[in-house]
Formats: C-alpha cells, sequence, structure tokens
C-alpha cells in the first residue's frame, strides 16, 4: 500500500489529491508511544488473543490509528460497491467460479501442469511447506543463489520461508514496503493486504534508524520511503532471483497474474534471470475469462481503489531466463475434504474482512499469534494446528460483517459458529467455558433453579446471576457498570397482575 | 390468533418493563397474548459457545412452553436468531419446527405479521439514535446492511417513524458490532468494553438523547459503558417507545 500524500499534494483547487482512491488521509502522531508486539507463542499452547489485544488496546495511539486507517479502507470499498450495479452479482459469480473451480481441482491442476510446462514453465508440486521450502532451496543452490529478492506472499509465511533460507544462509529480501518494514523489525505481517498497518510512521523511522541508518527524528514518510529505495534497490539489482506469490492461476492458458500496487512482483520477477513463484493450489481459475471478475473484485474489496496499480500476467520464462511455478497443498486439500470448512479455500485474501472487522481493529492482526488473523485466520488456523488456534473462535462477536464484504462470499460468521461447536466437541475448549456452559446449561433447563438463582434488589448481592459468573472473574464490571436489578421480575410482576391469565393457562 | 410471549432471561431479569411494554402493546392490537411462566431461556450462551449439547434441555423446555401458540413474539432479535435459526441441538420434530418457524422478533411481527400502520397513542419528541443488534440485523434481516448493495430499508425505522415528535440522530457507524456479543462480553472483557465505548462515543457525537434498540442485550452493554464513561444518554426499548412511553 502507498505511503500517505503530504498535504502540499492538492490539486489545483486546493482539494487534496486522492492518490487512486487508495491512499488515506494522513495519521499524525505527535507522541512516541512504542509499539505494542503480538501474541505471546509459548510452543504449542493455545494462543491467548485477548491479552495480546489487550496489550494493543492500552497503546491507545496504536490502537486509534489502526482503527481509524482500516475503517477508512472499508468506507472506500463501500465507495466503490456502490459505484458498481452488478456489485452483488459479481460476488455470486466470483464465489460460483471459486466453487467449481475446488470442486475439480485435481482437473484444474492438471490441466494448469499441461499448459504451463508448454509455456516453457517448471511446474513443481509440494505437499507441505517443509517440501516447498526444500524445492525451492534446491533451485536456488544448484544455481549458486545467494540472494533472492521477493514480493508479498502469505503461503511463504505459512511455509516458515524466510527463516528457513536464514538457516541457509541465502539472503531474503522483501521488496513490498511495508513487507520489508516488517522483515527490518523482525516481525510477521500483521494484515494479508498491509503489511504494517498495526505500525505508526514514528514505529517505522525507528525500525529504519537501527537497520539502514535513516534519521530516528524523520518520521516523513516520503523521507522514510526514499530510504528504504535508496537501501534496497542495490540489493534488488544484485539479486540472482526473484519469487512472487500468485493471486490468480489460469488452467486454460498456463499462466498466472500477480496484483500489486508497488510493482515490486515486477521488479521481483524481472530483474534477475530466475523467477520462481509459490503459489497455493486454491488459487486456481478455469480461465482467462473468469479473471476480470476477481480482478474487479479484489482491490474494491481490499483498499477501495478500482484496480490494483499493476496487474501482471507470467507467460513464461523470457530468453536466457528460468520460470518455476511451486503449487503447494500445505493442508489444502485436506481442508477441501471438511464438510463446514471448505469455502475458506475460497478466499482470495483480499482484507475485506479483517478491515471490517471490529474486533480485528482494536487488536492488531498481530494478536491473534498466527499466519492468518482476523475473521478469516479465526477459520483457516485452527485447520493447521486445532490446539494452538482453539481460542480464535471466540475473538469474534459472529456480527456478520465479514460474511457481508467478502467478495466471495465465505460465510465466515457461520464457521467461526462451527468451529467453536467442531472444537468443543472434540474437547478444545478452555475450562472455564466448558464448567460455565455446563451449569448455565442446567440451570435454563430447570425453571425452579433458574428462578433461585436469581439476584435480585432483595439480595445484597447486586450483580449478575451465578451461572454467568463461574469464573469468579466478574470482568463485566471492570469498564462497564453492572445493571441494576429491578424490584421485580418481569415473571413475578405477570403473576402479581396477570395472575388469573398464568394460573388459567396451567391448569 | 394465539399469541405466546417469550420474555428473555436477561429482560425479565434487569429489564421487566421492556417484558411489560411488550406485552401491552401487543394486547392493544387485541391479540390474545400469553406469557408461560415456567420459561427460562433460548439456549443461546451455550450455542455461542459452542457448547450444543447443554443447550437441549433448554431448547426442549422452550419448545415444550412455546409449542401450543401461533405465534412466538419476543422483544430480542438475538433470541429470535436462535430459535429461528440455530436451534439444532435437539431432535427436529414437528413441533420444534413449528415452533422454530413461528417465532418473531416484535419489530418484524409488527411490521411483516401484524403490518401495524400507526401507533396513535404514542408520541416520543427526543432525538433518538437506533442501534440494530447484529443478529437482528444480518440474519433477521430487519434492515439494510450497509456492507452490501441494495435498497436502504429500516423495519425499526418505519414503525418509530409513527411515533409522534421523534426525531432520529444519525450514527457514524450504524452498523458497528457494539461489542456484547454474548459470552464475548465475559470472555473478551477487554475489547467488548471497547467496542462498547466507541459506540457510546458515536452515540454522544449524534447529539441523541435517547438510544432504542430491539434488542436489551446490546443495550444493557453499551448502558454500563455510557455510566461508567458519565456519558448523559438514556437507552430505551423500541417496545416502550412504541407503547407510548413518554420519556
Amino acid at each position: 500500500m502507498t505511503a500517505e500524500l503530504h498535504e502540499e499534494l492538492t490539486d489545483p483547487h486546493g482539494e487534496h489529491l486522492d492518490h487512486g482512491a487508495a491512499s488515506s488521509p494522513p495519521l499524525k502522531s505527535r507522541i512516541s508511544e512504542p509499539q505494542p508486539r503480538g501474541a505471546k507463542i509459548r510452543g504449542n499452547r493455545p494462543v491467548d488473543q485477548s491479552e495480546a489485544a489487550n496489550r494493543f488496546m492500552a497503546a491507545t495511539e496504536h490502537e486509534a490509528m489502526h482503527d481509524a486507517r482500516l475503517w477508512d479502507l472499508r468506507q472506500k470499498r463501500d465507495k466503490e460497491m456502490h459505484g458498481i450495479e452488478e456489485w452483488e452479482e459479481l460476488r455470486n459469480l466470483a464465489s460460483s467460479i471459486k466453487e467449481h473451480t475446488l470442486s475439480k481441482l485435481d482437473y484444474y491442476l492438471e490441466l494448469f501442469e499441461k499448459n504451463a510446462t508448454a509455456n516453457g514453465i517448471k511446474v513443481h508440486w509440494a505437499k507441505d511447506g517443509a517440501e516447498h521450502n526444500a524445492i525451492v532451496l534446491e533451485i536456488l543452490r544448484s544455481r549458486g543463489v545467494e540472494r533472492l529478492i521477493k514480493s508479498k506472499s502469505m503461503l511463504t509465511e505459512e511455509c516458515g520461508f524466510r527463516e528457513f533460507m536464514a538457516h541457509n544462509n541465502v539472503e531474503v529480501i522483501e521488496t513490498d514496503l511495508g513487507e520489508r518494514i516488517q522483515q527490518l523489525d523482525d516481525e510477521a505481517p500483521s494484515h494479508v493486504v498491509v503489511p504494517a498497518v498495526h505500525k505508526l510512521r514514528t514505529d517505522v523511522a525507528s525500525v529504519f534508524a537501527k537497520t539502514i541508518g535513516s534519521d530516528p527524528d524523520n518520521a516523513d514518510a516520503h523521507y522514510l520511503t526514499e530510504c528504504q529505495r535508496e537501501a534496497t534497490r542495490p540489493l534488488i539489482l544484485s539479486a540472482q532471483a526473484g519469487m512472487t506469490g500468485g493471486n490468480f492461476v489460469v488452467a486454460e492458458t498456463g499462466t498466472f497474474v500477480v496484483c500489486t500496487n508497488e510493482g515490486n512482483a515486477d521488479l521481483s520477477a524481472n530483474t534477475p534471470p530466475l523467477h520462481i513463484a509459490s503459489i497455493g493450489i486454491e488459487k486456481l481459475i478455469p480461465g482467462l475469462n473468469e479473471l476480470p471478475v476477481f480482478i474487479r473484485l479484489l482491490s474494491r474489496s481490499a483498499l477501495g481503489s478500482p484496480i490494483t496499480q499493476y496487474t501482471s500476467h507470467f507467460r513464461g520464462p523470457r530468453e536466457g531466463g528460468e520460470m518455476h511455478v511451486v503449487l503447494v497443498d500445505n493442508g489444502r486439500s485436506e481442508r477441501l475434504g471438511m464438510e463446514k470448512f471448505w469455502p475458506g479455500l475460497k478466499c482470495i485474501r483480499c482484507g475485506a474482512c479483517m478491515n471490517t472487522c471490529p474486533v480485528f481493529r482494536r487488536s492488531g492482526g498481530l494478536s491473534y499469534g498466527a499466519t492468518y488473523a482476523g475473521p478469516i485466520g479465526l477459520i483457516i488456523d485452527p485447520t493447521f494446528n486445532v490446539h494452538k488456534y482453539r481460542n480464535l473462535p471466540y475473538s469474534s462477536t459472529m456480527n456478520g460483517s465479514c460474511t457481508n464484504v467478502c467478495p466471495v462470499k465465505i460465510n465466515i460468521h457461520e464457521q467461526i459458529a462451527d468451529w467453536r461447536k467442531t472444537l468443543a466437541g472434540e474437547g478444545e475448549i478452555s475450562p472455564v467455558k466448558k464448567v460455565m456452559m455446563k451449569a448455565a446449561g442446567e440451570v435454563l433447563a430447570s425453571p425452579v433453579v433458574y428462578r433461585a438463582s436469581l439476584p435480585l434488589g432483595r439480595s445484597a448481592l447486586r450483580h449478575l446471576p451465578h451461572f454467568m459468573l463461574y469464573n469468579k472473574l466478574n470482568t463485566w464490571g471492570r469498564k462497564r457498570d453492572i445493571p441494576e436489578t429491578p424490584k421485580q421480575t418481569f415473571n413475578e410482576w405477570y403473576r402479581k397482575n396477570r395472575k388469573s391469565q398464568s394460573e388459567g393457562e396451567k391448569s | 390468533m394465539k399469541v405466546g410471549l417469550f420474555v428473555p432471561c436477561y429482560v425479565d431479569m434487569f429489564h421487566p418493563e421492556t417484558g411489560i411494554a411488550t406485552l401491552e402493546l401487543l394486547e392493544r392490537f387485541g391479540l390474545s397474548v400469553e406469557y408461560p411462566v415456567d420459561q427460562t431461556c433460548c439456549g443461546q450462551p451455550m450455542t455461542n459457545t459452542g457448547c450444543e449439547r447443554e443447550a437441549a434441555k433448554t431448547e426442549e423446555l422452550f419448545v415444550r412452553n412455546f409449542g401450543k401458540y401461533d405465534y412466538i413474539v419476543t422483544p430480542s432479535g438475538s433470541c429470535t436468531n436462535q430459535v429461528r435459526n440455530n436451534m439444532t441441538a435437539i431432535e427436529q420434530t414437528d413441533a420444534v419446527k413449528h415452533v422454530r418457524s413461528r417465532t418473531y422478533e416484535l419489530v418484524e411481527f409488527l411490521h411483516d405479521v401484524l403490518k401495524v400502520d400507526a401507533f396513535p397513542w404514542a408520541e416520543f419528541p427526543h432525538r433518538v439514535a437506533l442501534h440494530n443488534n447484529c443478529n437482528t440485523l444480518r440474519n433477521l434481516r430487519i434492515a439494510s446492511m450497509s456492507e452490501r448493495r441494495e435498497e436502504p430499508f429500516s423495519k425499526p425505522k418505519a414503525l418509530l417513524g409513527m411515533v409522534k415528535g421523534i426525531e432520529f440522530a444519525d450514527l457514524t457507524r450504524p452498523d458497528e458490532c457494539c461489542g456484547f456479543g454474548g459470552t464475548f462480553s465475559v470472555f473478551e472483557e477487554g475489547v467488548s468494553a471497547k467496542m462498547g465505548q466507541d459506540k457510546v462515543t458515536d452515540q454522544l457525537k449524534s447529539g441523541a438523547e435517547y438510544v432504542t434498540s430491539s434488542d436489551s442485550s446490546c443495550m444493557m452493554h453499551q448502558e454500563g459503558c455510557a455510566r461508567r464513561m458519565g456519558a448523559n444518554l438514556k437507552y430505551i426499548h423500541i417496545a416502550q417507545i412504541l407503547n407510548g412511553a413518554r420519556a
């Protein structure tokens, strides 16, 4: 995503220039508040998203900026949506195309392999992240590559690719500005489209000061961008290999499409003679006729801009060069077989669900402690590790806004509910929740026990009934007043005032 | 038409006036309304937490209480959504199917079933911000949703528009969840409270004197936040306004 624009960038009428509608109004931080870090990862123990979210919100400047920035993207998305009469039809189409392709995935994958091979692309198959990393390393080693430049890819995050390459002495340089910031800060991306959106510009200034020697007191976005450009261009020019992801893989043509706003995928792919694209197997679409449906939806949903600045089609190696595509499964086939959760594979990684999610906007993407944050993360992450990510489906109010903005109509909030059921069924639920719900279930099943449990004004206990407070942590009252208990319940009022009716009914 | 009144647990406990207003309002339209006194809850807390098995007995009790009515009406869209769309812990007998398909949230019952076109007794000369519960909005479709490209409509606004003197205050994020989320409000207290505070701030900025909704649960949370923040806002259930509450 582009940096903020300067105030002086105005049109002749003094109106602030809206750069491709994709930029956002400048948000300036006056104070320097340390950037809150993400969830604490303790091996395989369940990630505590709430704990990290609370730290994020305690950094009020960061939380306010994060919420405002992403809400701004959501509003721009709405504006674009209203500009397209057939918007809902497009969503239906996109969803159907994905469902069709996923239902015949083996066919389309093989068709792609055949056509891509004919185009001169070498196609590799990786069943998981480890296999992917090994395949790429083998390609790089056999060609003596020491430096790889790459554009943004969530798949390589899944695979732990950078860390693996670091251990194998291959230098990896991210070319997406936000991703480069995150790499230099040794932090994962916090959002699938805007990976450093949780950082204030002062945070970026401090990262760059430490890593590329910029002025720590200069947090001007243009200055910082220029510093990064100066530092990174020589590395890009001297890299021996480039890596990209792929937004859409076109089976009938054996080609693939990468969408970026910075042109960095083109730099990564075209500067060195060797181009490797790592792509998840769910990215297939049947043909070029289907592509525009997604192109029209992707950037509008993501950033509220009509199209990404670059939509690059890769058709084969250039003369004297090499092009490889690594098709990665990494749990996708298994997910495809999950009755309730396979629709998550329709995802085109636009991040609209994150932008609209009120929990995500207040928590920051790193609070989820997983590759995929926000609503889509809640339904994908448990497929990677059900125990570690068992709390994530609870980091949602299930308000359903995510489902509404999803350009491929994934029933996200329904899947969140389904995950809760699945997790509870498998015993992957926190003991507090389990005990509390068992008690609630017993109390609410019995009118007599239920009536006896109510606190009421006559009692000294002016708080919520016991079954709602079973965990002994009256979390309700920390930041909220507890509702006053009236003199009588409705039930008591009814018995008193409409007694004859209720008795008549009972007889 | 025999109507069974379901008064959700938190309304029964904390907002009996909402239950009374609902009952009186329905009676104004000449309906025979009964309140089965052995009712408790719709099972939503357990279902939403994923503990479907734990919800089964409560769901059975609900069907036992309400099986005999033509319509079951409740001043809560969230509970209606539970009954209509999520009451799946028990065997889907004819009685269960009947109850599930005949349960209505008050506003949709007035708007869609009774097709009410006037509340001559109602007058509320105040500036009011409307809050739609997310289940009521996005699952029951009580109003158009800002995320979707659809014709604007709002059943609660259509009804409130018939109340003399009422003035609407516009929120900047009308569809944004307030953070109640049922058990979310207890398990994820920090984010829940922050969302509630942000909602209250938006309501304050709108210049509203009152906030109204067809769901007491969201308002209980918002009111809790507002009081702690010292915000001068009053919360009133839509049933009360439509039943002629003056303030």
